[in-house]
């Protein structure tokens, strides 16, 4: 189990110019990490959809890599949208997923199967280009240059600490510093896309 | 008498979606728009994205939209009914144009349907307070147009329901 923290420290070293989405508790920790917000976009949202808009956005952005956090449980929800990305073959699209075996929004509860679901090897079915497990943080970070440099699909499965939060929701910290339509605006001005 | 004088044919779906500028059709193919499918394959200005579930339609659009493309969600109603979180969440929330063209499973001009799927298909984007139109001939094509304009001036979904009862789409 890795540190969600660490995982962005290590993959921002690499980042160079792509466009970052990440989602889950854990992705919070972006927002410290970060160095370039206006290439940041959230599409934070229900049912595992984020993934699709990602792809969506991926899609329309050839020229530019495109980068999602992506967790098991919102995957879980929309899982056909591994065959979706991988029958496109999008090949500047990396897929990090962030597996911490639970649902940590809600309190901690497993996903189904929680231990045993081998995410990369779904993926590898599904028909993405390349895929990578990990349980280890020298190992991704390692790999994280190879990795930001295949030509995607890319799925990148990570098993990580949880971060649970158990506060009712209208008492806990608001993480997000820009609003969903904010994050679009300012993606939209850096890169000259009329909305 | 004839209930249904003309037939509906795909080549009128894809010329008003050329005459919008559409540059992406994300959709799930079913047997009565097969022929649809294969013609816009064809078409080296659209791209045709199928996706695995109709609630990914939505959100696909979403993406494609902030990258400045045109896109068209072409689903069947049924789809449409279960789609309703990324309705609600991706498309509604998000504020975006979206023209979604959704065949009406189920419809019938004489008014009563033995099918569920056309019984809540108009309560449905009635609740979700999403404007639609009927498309059932030929001669209702610029519909479409119309109702892609709507969309933009509304930052708004618009729905084109697909009424063809007995002809299909595949000619």
């Amino acid at each position: 189990m890795i540190e969600a923290k660490k995982i962005f420290e290590a993959f921002q070293k690499h980042r160079d110019n792509a466009i970052v989405h990440v989602q889950g508790t854990s992705g919070y920790h972006w927002n410290d990490i970060t160095t370039n917000p206006n290439r940041d976009i959230n599409f934070d949202d229900a049912m595992g959809q984020s993934t699709s808009a990602v792809f969506g956005l991926a899609l329309g952005l050839e020229n530019e890599k495109i980068v999602h956090f992506d967790t098991e449980g919102a995957l879980l929800m929309n899982l056909g949208v591994l065959a979706s990305i991988a029958g496109k073959r999008p090949k500047n699209f990396v897929h990090f997923l962030l597996d911490n075996e639970c649902y940590a929004t809600t309190g901690g509860q497993p996903v189904p199967n929680a231990e045993y679901i081998d995410y990369a090897q779904m993926a590898a079915a599904a028909g993405y280009s390349s895929t990578y497990n990990f349980t280890n943080l020298e190992e991704l970070t390692t790999s994280m240059e190879e990795i930001m440099n295949t030509e995607g699909p890319v799925f990148v499965a990570i098993k990580i600490n949880p971060e649970i939060e158990n506060l009712p929701m209208g008492l806990r910290e608001n993480h997000h510093t820009r609003s969903i339509l904010q994050t679009i605006n300012d993606l939209r001005k850096e890169l000259n896309i009329k909305s | 008498m004839n209930e249904q004088p003309a037939i509906l044919r795909p080549e009128t779906l894809l010329e008003e979606f050329k005459k919008i500028g559409v540059t992406h059709i994300i959709t799930i193919p079913d047997s009565e728009t097969n022929y649809l499918y294969e013609l816009m394959e064809e078409q080296d200005w659209l791209d045709v994205i199928p996706v695995s579930r109709e609630g990914e339609s939505m959100s696909v659009a979403l993406g494609l939209n902030v990258a400045g493309k045109i896109p068209v969600v072409l689903i069947q109603n049924t789809g449409m009914l279960e789609s309703g979180d990324s309705i609600r969440g991706m498309a509604l929330d998000t504020g975006f144009p979206l023209l979604m063209v959704v065949g009406y499973r189920g419809w019938t001009r004489k008014g009563k349907t033995p099918d569920s799927a056309a019984t809540y298909t108009e309560p449905f984007l009635n609740a979700f307070r999403i404007n639609y139109y009927l498309v059932e001939q030929n001669d209702d094509g610029p519909r479409i147009s119309e109702a892609y304009e709507e969309s933009v001036a509304t930052k708004k979904p618009v729905v084109v329901l697909i009424g063809d009862e007995y002809h299909g789409w595949n000619r």
